[in-house]
Formats: C-alpha cells, sequence, structure tokens
C-alpha cells in the first residue's frame, strides 16, 4: 500500500512532464536547434570549396546579401506577389462569406464545395496555372485575342508574372479564408441585422457598417495569417520557371526570398549567406505582419466609429 | 443574414465555385488529348480518349506509385505522431497542473511564429552530416510535432474534458496514463481526426521541404516536379503533365469528398478558437 502511494506520487509529479517531453525534444532538435545553427553559421564564414567551416566575419554576411541585387529584387518580387495576392483574396473572401452566411438551401455543399481547391497540392496548381498562362497558345492568352488585346508575356514580364503566380495562391486559399470569416460572422446576433434592415440598410451597408466591425479580431487574425503564409511562398515560383536554372525566370523576374534561400543554400552551398537571408526574411515577415496588424487595427477602427 | 437568400446570391456563389473547378476540370481535359491537339488552338473544351494513353506515358516517366506510397508512408507517420504527441501535451497544458506550465506553453506558442525558412540550412547540413539525406525518415523528422498541434487540442480539451472526471478517475486509482487514455483520449477523438486530416494533407502537399532532403527518392509531389522537367522542350508536353497532374491530386480529390465535412467543421473550429 505504502509502495504503491509512493509510486503514485511519483507518478502525478512526473507524468505532466513526460507528456509534454516528446514535444519538446524532438523541437529542440527540429526548431531550436536549427534556430540557433542558422544564427552562428549566418556569422560565419563558409568555404563551400573545402567543405569547412570558417572563422567568425560578423555581419560581413549581412553586408553582402544586402549588397546582392538578386536578394534587394526577390525582395521586391516577395512583396509584390504578397499583395496581388493578399488583396483581393481577402476582399472576395469576405464578399464569399457574406454569401455562404444566409439560410442557403444545401448549406454544407456550398460550404464544402468552396474548399474544392485547398485539397490541390500547390506542384499541381502551378502546373495547370502555368499551361494556362502559357506564354504562346495559352488559354488566357487566347480569350485577350478574343477580346481584341495583345497576348501577355506571362513568364517574361516581371509585374504579369507575380500576376499569375498571384492568382495561384488566391485561387487556393479564399475558400479557406471565406469559411474562417464565416465562423465568426455566424457568431454575429441576428438581431443586430433586422433592425438594421428596419432602418432601411442595404445588405451591402449591413456588411460594411455592423458585419465588419464585429468579426474584427478574425479579420485581423486571416490578415496575419495571410501575411506570414504568402511572404513565404516558394512553390509558386519554383515550378512557374520554364528555364532550366529556375531561378525566378532568366532575369529572376518572379524570384521570392524563400526561393533566394533555397538556392544560396541548398544549391550554391553558401551556408551563411544563405542564414543571413533567412534571417532578413524573417525579420521582414514579422515586421510585416505587426504593421499589419496595426494598420487592421487602426482601419477598422475609423471604420466602426 | 437571416432573410432567404434569393437568386443572386445563388448565381455568386455557383459562379465562385465553376470558377474554382475549371482549373481542376482542365487538366482532365488537357490530359486526356494527345499532345499534339492539346497544344492546337482553340483548345479542346471537353475531354479526350486518350487518358489512358498519357497515363502510360506517365508511368513511364516517373515512378509514380512508388512515389504514391512514399507519400502515404511519410504523411501517414507525420500525422500518426502530430496527434499521438500533440494529445499528450495538449492534455496535460490543458487539465494537470506543474512548474513551469504556463510558462512552458507561452514557449510552444511563440515557436508558432518561426518559418520553415529559417531551418532548412541547418538541417540540411544536420540530415547530410548524420548520413540521413535522401530518406523518407528525413522528410518527416521536421513534422513529427507541430506547436500548432499542442496549441489546437489544448484549445479543444480545456472545454471537452470536465475537471471533475480527471479527479473521478484518479480516485479510483487510475495512474496519470490510464487517466489520459479513459478520459482524455475518448472526449478528444474529434479533434484528434481533425488534427490526422490538416496534419496529413500539409505533408502531403508539401514541396520545399522533400526537395531540400530527398535526391534519388521521391514523394509524389518531387516526382511531378520531375513530370514538368521532362515535359519541358521546344513545345511542352501539357498532355503529358496535366495527365500526371490529375493522377496526382486523384487521392487528395478522394479524400476530400470523403472527409470535405470534417475539413469545413475543422477550419470553422479553429477560427472560432484561434
Amino acid at each position: 500500500m505504502l509502495r504503491r502511494q509512493r509510486r503514485s506520487r511519483w507518478d502525478v509529479r512526473l507524468a505532466p512532464y513526460l507528456f509534454v517531453s516528446p514535444f519538446f525534444v524532438v523541437f529542440a532538435v527540429v526548431g531550436l536547434f536549427p534556430l540557433l545553427y542558422t544564427g552562428w553559421l549566418s556569422l560565419h564564414e563558409w568555404d563551400r570549396t573545402q567543405y569547412s567551416r570558417g572563422g567568425f566575419v560578423g555581419l560581413e554576411n549581412f553586408r553582402w546579401v544586402l549588397d546582392d541585387p538578386v536578394f534587394l529584387k526577390s525582395l521586391v518580387n516577395t512583396l509584390s506577389i504578397f499583395v496581388m495576392s493578399s488583396v483581393p483574396q481577402i476582399v472576395v473572401a469576405v464578399g464569399v462569406a457574406a454569401l455562404l452566411d444566409s439560410q442557403l438551401r444545401g448549406r454544407t455543399l456550398w460550404r464544402i464545395s468552396v474548399l474544392l481547391p485547398f485539397v490541390v497540392a500547390p506542384t499541381a496548381a502551378v502546373l495547370i496555372f502555368g499551361s494556362l498562362f502559357a506564354d504562346r497558345s495559352g488559354v488566357i492568352n487566347e480569350l485577350l485575342g478574343a477580346v481584341g488585346l495583345e497576348p501577355i508575356r506571362w513568364h517574361v514580364e516581371r509585374w504579369w508574372s507575380h500576376a499569375a503566380i498571384a492568382s495561384m495562391v488566391n485561387w487556393r486559399w479564399t475558400g479557406y479564408n471565406a469559411l474562417i470569416l464565416l465562423a465568426a460572422m455566424q457568431a454575429v446576433p441576428r438581431d443586430v441585422y433586422e433592425s438594421a434592415a428596419l432602418d432601411g440598410a442595404s445588405r451591402l451597408r449591413q456588411l460594411v457598417h455592423i458585419t465588419l466591425p464585429m468579426i474584427r479580431p478574425t479579420v485581423i487574425f486571416v490578415i496575419v495569417t495571410s501575411t506570414i503564409g504568402g511572404l513565404q511562398i516558394f512553390t509558386e515560383p519554383r515550378l512557374f520557371d520554364d528555364t532550366p536554372q529556375r531561378e525566378g525566370g532568366a532575369n529572376h523576374q518572379y524570384m521570392t526570398m524563400t526561393l533566394y534561400v533555397y538556392v544560396k543554400g541548398i544549391e550554391d552551398q553558401f551556408y551563411g549567406r544563405a542564414s543571413a537571408a533567412a534571417w532578413l526574411l524573417f525579420l521582414f515577415i514579422i515586421t510585416l505582419a505587426v504593421a499589419n496588424y496595426a494598420l487592421t487595427r487602426w482601419f477598422t477602427r475609423r471604420r466602426s466609429m | 443574414m437571416t432573410r432567404r437568400p434569393g437568386p443572386l446570391v445563388y448565381g455568386l456563389l455557383a459562379a465562385f465555385v465553376v470558377g474554382s473547378a475549371l482549373p481542376l476540370y482542365w487538366s482532365f481535359v488537357i490530359g486526356s488529348h494527345t499532345k499534339e491537339r492539346a497544344l492546337e488552338t482553340p483548345p479542346p473544351i471537353l475531354p479526350g480518349g486518350h487518358f489512358l494513353a498519357n497515363a502510360s506515358r506517365v508511368l513511364d516517366t516517373i515512378e509514380f506509385w512508388q512515389a504514391l506510397l512514399n507519400s502515404l508512408v511519410v504523411s501517414t507517420l507525420c500525422a500518426t505522431s502530430v496527434v499521438v504527441f500533440s494529445t499528450l501535451a495538449g492534455y496535460s497544458f490543458a487539465k494537470l497542473r506543474f512548474r513551469g506550465r504556463d510558462g512552458l506553453m507561452a514557449f510552444v506558442i511563440m515557436t508558432m511564429a518561426v518559418p520553415t525558412q529559417l531551418a532548412i540550412v541547418p538541417l540540411f547540413i544536420l540530415m547530410r552530416d548524420y548520413r540521413m539525406l535522401d530518406t523518407l525518415f528525413a522528410v518527416a523528422l521536421p513534422t513529427l510535432v507541430t506547436a500548432f498541434g499542442v496549441f489546437f487540442m489544448r484549445q479543444y480539451l480545456l472545454e471537452a474534458v470536465p475537471f471533475e472526471l480527471v479527479e473521478a478517475a484518479r480516485m479510483d486509482g487510475c495512474s496519470m496514463l490510464r487517466t489520459f487514455w479513459t478520459v482524455a483520449v475518448p472526449a478528444a477523438r474529434p479533434a484528434m481526426a481533425i488534427l490526422f486530416l490538416f496534419t496529413f494533407m500539409q505533408v502531403w502537399t508539401d514541396y520545399m521541404w522533400p526537395l531540400v532532403a530527398l535526391q534519388k527518392t521521391e514523394t509524389l509531389q518531387i516526382a511531378l516536379d520531375r513530370l514538368a522537367l521532362t515535359g519541358q522542350g521546344q513545345t511542352t508536353d501539357y498532355a503529358l503533365v496535366l495527365a500526371g497532374t490529375a493522377m496526382a491530386t486523384v487521392p487528395l480529390l478522394l479524400l476530400f469528398v470523403l472527409s470535405g465535412r470534417q475539413l469545413v467543421a475543422g477550419i470553422m473550429q479553429g477560427a472560432l478558437k484561434g
């Protein structure tokens, strides 16, 4: 009996730690160690011909990356693709969510249907869209020709290539975000709309003046998560490319920051420079996520007054 | 909103759904025509009769079945591991009292903000130095646990398991592990299913990390990448590339048909609690 009690006391003390320990053990290997090691690598020379870790060079790798015109280009590209993908995506997602937030017949089926593109892998999406946006004889260019417009060289022109890449991201994520927004919209009490309707407010006015201010935290959540995701875009620019190097087009016209880290670190094996670039990307993501958070808060607050 | 929606609402929604489905439809249409017909203008708009011919060209070009099996193994391994460890940790954080609990939980939440890009170079070096490159284990390793999983299960179990039930099991002389097994696991089952689905899809569709970790071995996404490279030439072989794309999409489409309802519920629940 006594033995059993003693065992039980140790059980109560130790079990919680044992239960959480698998997470922390694996995380130490695949999360914490890489984080610290990237920090170390970014401050050291890496001799890729000798395969040896070199001496401490301070911020030299950061200086090199920031002086690299390709890095700066990839930074602008990342930002441009992000803006083209997040803004229309969130606007359309709010619209779709508002449409879904009604007494639809076959409600569940509609909700499932808008999620269809989400189960298509990004690799598959980019191969499909790559053919739709083909420079010669692609369907989109055929359609442009049919209405009398000049064909666009989607894989060559810098800003048009961003639009093509952004369209794949939008395609895959709009329905997903619409469902998140829908969940928040359903929590808005229905009688608020009834009194607004009595006052003669149209559906659009109700959406802008009642729904959006009330689901503000969710809108912020969607914007911040799409910022973090959108700035890490890799698969689309990598596979959209039809040049053999696959470094974001012949002139890096759609190379993104994550692609830059991959090319420098894994293909070219400049570990120090790639690590410095990865840290800069991290800083960039945090800055933009915080800025977006602040902006959205400020913007929606003014709206609701 | 309360009123019954009019035809305009149905029309707009239908337009959105059709627009969403068109790219997939396109891959099946082009994938079922000959290479030459796929390049003609105007392009075909109805499926043709060459899908099987294209599919056999795909099977000649890439190790499709092997890649499919590899993806299945890696995704199942990661999803199982994430569900088991997240449920254990989530239960501990939600229902047990121990020193340092809140600090550890805050740490878990903070790690969600760290992007994977930050880790690819050191993980690549680690895998190379320990001769793990080109193994399926290397592909699975970074996703054996996720901070999101722990957070998700904790949020769910906070409400799903009453403290009284945990106390009662303890009074009956259950060990901590037995309490977990008899009280927490049954209550956590719906959330476990959703977490399994999402982790499975996340690993299945991932492209960047397998690209770093693998050399000759291929997951489905890497095989698709190689198919696209083969299909490039003077004139891209869209019939081949899109037939392969369609074939690679079928497994997740099946999953979507079988568990679309759970996916929707998972996204909408996550939104409410996140």
